[in-house]
């Protein structure tokens, strides 16, 4: 199915004519209203006259996070107070968080694009979703009850958390899509087996997972786990939150919703435009919003893009799984790391559960690589060599996708953290 | 003779087996005999309890990862060379190889027993006797 056929299966150069329209009218509106962007245009001998064609967008200066930061709280707002109604806030994993304000029709947008979202993934007003994204600041909870409703599916705002109590309603209201984090979706097929509910005896089909990357193996462990079918989505605070894109059925990379999000990918370090395929930094500008357009946003996320046609039907442009941030990579003895790289590893070794920490810190001025990996019911042997061959099997397995010798420690289930959100992959010990 | 044995993953940090012996006190469980296999990083307890099948889920409930296995248990004379006699000879004539064992005096005097696992524990016991 197919929400908004009009816009998501629009010909290729008639959605290029209308991305150029709006950017047009996007730089202009900014000229005039955004001294940041005033200057940065200036900077860049830009005139709203002289984007032309939509190859233009390489001259537009890039909008980075620290940009939202020093213009912390309202710098970047594109109207007048009086036509903000909602504002939402990242929650800044260093200094203030960044502040996204909506106008009414930034809602509309939102609630419009969710709502493709969820229809992409399969759901219908049949459907009762049971949202376990959270609600508050963060844009998961009510960008998802907003886009359910759209659809006309019964929403649950559960919000996360009180796992036992999720169960609860997903058996007795007949939950049949979940949405939430992927971290989540496993904490809450754990507790399932715990209290001993059998899922596959609920009405649970579907789940539409994000707000955190996730490799295709935990997609294979959830959808093991629960009896669900894991949809893919991406968006992120500074550009609408949820919403940005999403897969379709065949589960073939996401489509980005290009009528309100112009993609780009770039080189990280020389922030070089790269061609169709090409793996690099996803660029977005927000070729719609109102409060708080954004544009050429460096998001840091790795991915390429294939706008090749899809059976789906949607013209759209599709972003592959992201498979690491430019941020969250390390460099460990000058090799860079994806944790991404790391948990793909450690659910390709048999047995081993998907929950790990990657700790890293400096001996004598070498850096340690240390990865705790809990160990299941499943792989533990009371023969200690067992174990040590397991220890020893991944260590062989990392090394040889990154290039480097880690130290593993096999740690007892549970015992890593759980987070409820985005879970805290990294502790990162050197001081540099 | 065969006997099941319980075996618990626990990581060395203060506190691990003080948790894992509260775990089988409140429940009155007592533990027949003991051996610990570790190395820097975690512990293989293992253990033949008074009552294996609820030992296992007690240890369980309180967050261990546990495994139940057979082993052979094999009682020998307490004096000098039984242990060879009774059974390390019989199982290296055999070709059985050990993965591992513990023994224990029993309260009879002049009585040991010993636990012992190897691949294959059918064999073992023909090799051995009762
Ligand atoms: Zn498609």
């Amino acid at each position: 199915m197919i929400w908004s056929p009009k816009y998501e299966t629009m010909p290729r150069k008639d959605l290029e004519r209308l991305q150029l329209e709006r950017l047009k009218a996007q730089v202009a509106r900014l000229n005039e209203k955004v001294p940041f962007y005033r200057q940065a245009f200036l900077d860049k001998g830009i005139t709203p006259a002289s984007i032309r064609s939509l190859a233009d967008v390489a001259r537009l200066p890039f909008t980075a996070k620290h940009d939202f930061r020093d213009n912390y709280p309202f710098g970047l707002l594109a109207v007048p107070h009086d036509e903000v109604v909602r504002i939402h806030a990242s929650s800044g994993t260093t200094g203030k968080p960044v502040v996204a304000p909506y106008t009414s029709g930034d809602i509309e947008m939102w609630t419009e694009v969710m709502a493709r979202t969820l229809t992409s993934a399969g759901m219908s007003k049949m459907d009762i979703m049971q949202n376990a994204y959270g609600y508050g600041l963060f844009t998961g909870g009510l960008g998802f009850h907003y886009g359910g409703e759209r659809v006309g599916a019964a929403v649950i705002p559960t919000s996360t958390g009180n796992t036992k109590r999720q169960l609860m309603l997903i058996q007795d209201l007949g939950t049949t899509v979940i949405t939430c984090t992927p971290n989540y979706a496993l904490i809450i097929a754990e507790t399932a087996l715990e209290i001993g509910l059998d899922l596959k005896s609920t009405r649970l089909r579907l789940g539409v997972l994000g707000a955190e990357p996730w490799s295709e193996r935990m997609r294979a462990e959830i959808e093991a786990k629960l009896p669900i079918k894991a949809i893919d989505i991406y968006g992120l605070t500074e550009i609408v939150g949820p919403g940005v894109s999403v897969e379709c059925p065949h589960q073939c990379g996401m489509h980005i919703f290009e009528d309100h999000f112009l993609a780009e990918i770039v080189d990280p370090r020389t922030g070089e435009q790269l061609p169709y395929g090409e793996k690099g930094e996803l660029v977005l500008t927000t070729l719609t919003k109102e409060a708080l357009p954004v544009i050429r946003f460096r998001t840091k996320d790795i991915t390429s893009l294939d706008p090749s046609p899809c059976k789906c039907g949607r013209t759209l442009v599709r972003m592959s799984k992201v498979t690491g941030r430019t941020d969250d990579m390390l460099i460990v003895r000058g090799i860079n790391v994806f944790p991404s790289q790391i948990e793909s590893v450690l659910l390709e070794v048999e047995g081993v559960e998907p929950h790990y920490q990657i700790i890293v810190d400096r001996e004598h001025h070498l850096d340690e690589l240390e990865i705790w990996v809990e160990v299941s019911e499943a792989v533990f042997s009371d023969e200690m060599r067992k174990l040590e061959s397991l220890e020893k099997r991944v260590r062989k397995e990392l090394e040889s996708v990154l290039g480097i010798s880690p130290r593993i420690k096999l740690v007892e289930p549970k015992s890593l953290a759980r987070t409820e959100g985005k879970a805290k992959r990294v502790i990162d010990r050197r001081e540099l | 003779m065969k006997a099941r044995q319980v075996s618990v993953f626990v990581e060395n940090q203060p506190g691990r087996l003080v948790a894992m012996l509260e775990a089988l006190q409140t429940r009155n469980i007592d533990i027949r005999a003991l051996s610990v296999a570790d190395n820097a990083d975690f512990g293989i307890v293992r253990m033949i309890l008074s009552d294996t099948r609820l030992g296992a889920d007690v240890l369980r409930e309180a967050g261990f990862t546990v495994k139940e296995t057979t082993v052979l248990q094999k009682d020998m004379p307490d004096r000098p060379g039984g242990l060879l006699e009774t059974v390390a000879r019989p199982l290296s004539e055999a070709g059985i190889n050990l993965e591992y064992f513990y023994a224990f005096l029993d309260p009879a005097p002049g009585k040991a027993t010993i636990v012992i696992k190897v691949a294959d524990p059918e064999r073992a016991e023909r090799v051995l006797g009762p």
